[in-house]
């Protein structure tokens, strides 16, 4: 009987004991060497699916580290060739059909982009989550049939779109399946889910992502990652103001 | 005897100017109270119809239930065919298609770059079509303070302030940066080819006008509209015709299991317009209630007060013989006169001082800037068939009344006692 409590006891207490949940800033650490490269460049398709009807973008975007990135509007024909620079945290749009480039600021970074799930802040925010949130991790679960980490993270950073974000992260690919994002008053603003996930030379990266507003009505907006190349060669003069007009 | 009566009026003054002048101020007053009140309601109740509700509007049901996000991806689509139908389907209505929208002005500098932006709210209306009705509706000829109304595509108007703050004059080129009926961003160039003031904080503030097609190219909106609007061929809103007409409507269109079937709604069933729509069918029986009864008593004073003043005349008249109803009879006639000629008199300057009211009318517009319901910042009286003679039907009835209650007193004198009153 002493045996069966002094084992209970063990198991019991063996998460603070032992420390079975692991670090969360180690897991972010990870995520972030994982996700983030010095340079990518791919080609997506962004599929809104709204209340009434669902619209296809189809777009190649630049990054450069966490700062720079340049992504250009292929499909449909209407929006062909609209352009879009981020250079820290400022954004710039170029329209063909206007002939002209309209920096977005302010409360505009709220809006959607393309009447997507995604908002501009959304598309600037591309720091490394270990810069920007603490993170504990609270518990285990299974996702898509892979045994993810809860992390809960809480920005320390001020001036943030989200201050708190839950992921539930791959235990062996260190990649979130499933993110909530939400306000400073608790209140959920977005879901995300992660799925496809491929190899990628040493890295595992999301074949598509869909992304639910919780304020907004419409089934969510999926990006399907069409084509994906990490840390290759990119002019710089691609992230000017220059290159928007040509 | 009616002469020899009016002739004792005139030359007894004081026997007939306060009931005149007491008579005529209340005529007075209530020609111009009911010429205002009529006035603020009815320009509140055409403002609104005119520039965001129609006699009735019709919706998406999903669009009703956001009505003040004027959502356009809830938009109603296929407008054309829908614009070919009702006017078979309503003879008594007149429709119009418009898109309201929100979005920012930028203007950019000689590079092309931003030099201002604003927050605008846009209105597209048709403003091209051969003699398009909207232009009078929304009385911008009128309103228009500089340039001219536009005459090709792509050509808009501003309102003066918000030009004005983004240093824009007839010619100058604008983007406006909204989002598609689809949710895409958009940048669509105009032409500013006038500016325009309305007088109302809502519409001053950071009006863009712009032609119905120019503004479906912008949004994405092709053959599709936010909004239709019904005008009743009368131009003045009528619940009983609305009622029905919007019950055919529905009975038609409306569908509980589809967000996106059709809705009509009837004008006080938007812009908080219920209560004056109410208010407005009640105000004449309520002044006439007030002002009679007010009127009778000030009346029914004078007259006890002219009364006491007549006291020995009407003893010395009875007690050399006359009748009480007599002496009565001729207080009546006496008010009768008094009565027609202050409450013409009341009528006339009361018309005089609405007219003036009519056309030139008070700005209030600082009381309206943070109004919920879209109200004209000059309000104006407004002389109807009824206000010429709201005030004198009342102002001669009351005269006769409060004569009649003083009159009693007549009746309540003893002849016995007249003599001693006399030689008191």
């Amino acid at each position: 009987m002493k045996k069966i409590f002094f084992l209970f006891l063990v198991t019991g207490l063996s998460p603070l004991l032992f420390g079975q949940y692991p670090d969360g800033k180690d897991i972010l650490r990870k995520i972030d060497n994982n996700m983030i490269s010095e340079n990518r460049y791919y080609e997506s398709s962004m599929i809104i699916h709204g209340r009434r009807t669902s619209l296809t973008f189809k777009l190649k975007t630049w990054t450069a580290g966490e700062t720079k990135s340049f992504t250009e509007y292929l499909f449909p024909v209407r929006e062909q060739g609209t352009k879009m620079l981020k250079l820290d945290d400022q954004l710039w749009i170029y329209s063909p059909s206007a002939d002209r480039i309209i920096q977005i600021a302010g409360h505009m970074l709220r809006q959607s982009v393309m009447g997507s799930d995604l908002s501009y802040e959304d598309l600037m925010e591309d720091s490394k989550l270990s810069d920007q949130y603490d993170a504990k991790v609270t518990g285990e679960e299974v996702v898509d049939g892979r045994k993810c980490w809860i992390v809960e993270l809480t920005a320390f950073v001020p001036e943030i779109a989200y201050h708190g974000k839950k992921l539930w992260v791959d235990q062996e690919r260190n990649i979130p399946l499933r993110e909530e994002l939400f306000a400073k008053s608790g209140t959920l603003l977005k879901r995300t889910q992660l799925s496809d996930v491929r190899r990628i030379n040493e890295r595992w990266y999301p074949g598509k992502i869909l992304f639910k507003d919780m304020l907004k009505e419409g089934q969510g907006t999926e990006l399907i990652i069409d084509e994906i190349r990490f840390n290759i060669p990119v002019p710089d003069h691609i992230f000017s103001k220059a290159s928007l007009k040509k | 005897m009616i002469k020899f009566l009016f002739s004792g009026l005139l030359r007894d003054k004081h026997r007939s100017l306060i009931p005149f002048l007491v008579t005529s101020t209340g005529v007075l007053l209530t020609v111009v109270f009911h010429a205002w009140l009529t006035g603020i309601i009815n320009n509140s109740i055409e403002f609104n119809a005119k520039y965001s509700t129609g006699h009735v509007k019709i919706m998406t049901r999903a669009y009703a239930l956001n009505l003040s996000q004027t959502p356009n991806d809830l938009a109603i689509l296929d407008t054309d065919t829908l614009m070919d139908i009702l006017p078979a389907m309503f003879p008594e209505l007149n429709f119009a298609e418009r898109i309201y929208f929100g979005g920012i002005v930028d203007v950019p500098d000689y590079r092309g770059e931003t030099r201002a932006q604003g927050p605008a709210m846009g209105i597209g209306i048709d403003l091209l079509s051969d003699g398009s009705p909207e232009i009078e509706r929304l009385n911008l000829l009128p309103s228009l303070k500089e340039g001219k109304l536009p005459a090709k595509r792509n050509e808009v108007l501003l309102s003066r302030k918000f030009a004005a703050k983004l240093e824009l004059t007839p010619g100058d080129t604008l983007t406006l940066v909204s989002t598609t009926m689809f949710g895409e961003f958009t940048l669509h160039n105009f032409i500013l080819s006038g500016t325009v003031e309305f007088g109302t904080t809502a519409l001053d503030r950071g009006t863009i006008i712009a032609d119905l097609q120019d503004a479906r190219e912008a949004l994405n909106m092709n053959n599709a509209a936010g909004e239709i609007l019904g005008f009743l061929k009368t131009n003045t809103y009528d619940d009983d015709k609305a009622t029905i007409i919007s019950q055919k409507f529905n009975s038609r269109y409306f569908s509980e299991d589809d967000e996106f079937s059709l809705v009509m709604k009837k004008l006080p069933e938007l812009n908080n317009l219920a209560f004056a729509v109410e208010y407005s069918g009640k105000i004449k029986g309520i002044l006439v209630a007030v002002f009679i009864t007010a009127m009778s008593l000030i009346l029914w004073n004078a007259g006890l007060l002219g009364g006491l003043r007549r006291y020995g005349e009407f003893g010395m008249r009875l007690a050399i013989g006359e009748g009480k109803s007599h002496v009565y009879g001729t207080m009546m006639i006496e008010s009768l006169i008094i009565g027609f000629f202050g409450s013409f008199a009341g009528t006339a300057i009361g018309l005089l001082i609405a007219l003036y009211l009519q056309n030139k009318g008070l700005d209030l517009g600082f009381m309206m800037k943070n109004a919920s319901i879209m109200m004209p910042g000059v309000f104006r009286a407004q002389i109807t068939p009824s206000t010429w003679y709201i005030g004198f039907i009342p102002g001669f009835v009351s005269a006769q009344i409060g004569t009649m209650l003083a009159g009693m007193g007549i009746y309540k004198r003893q002849t016995s006692q007249l003599f001693k009153e006399l030689e008191a």
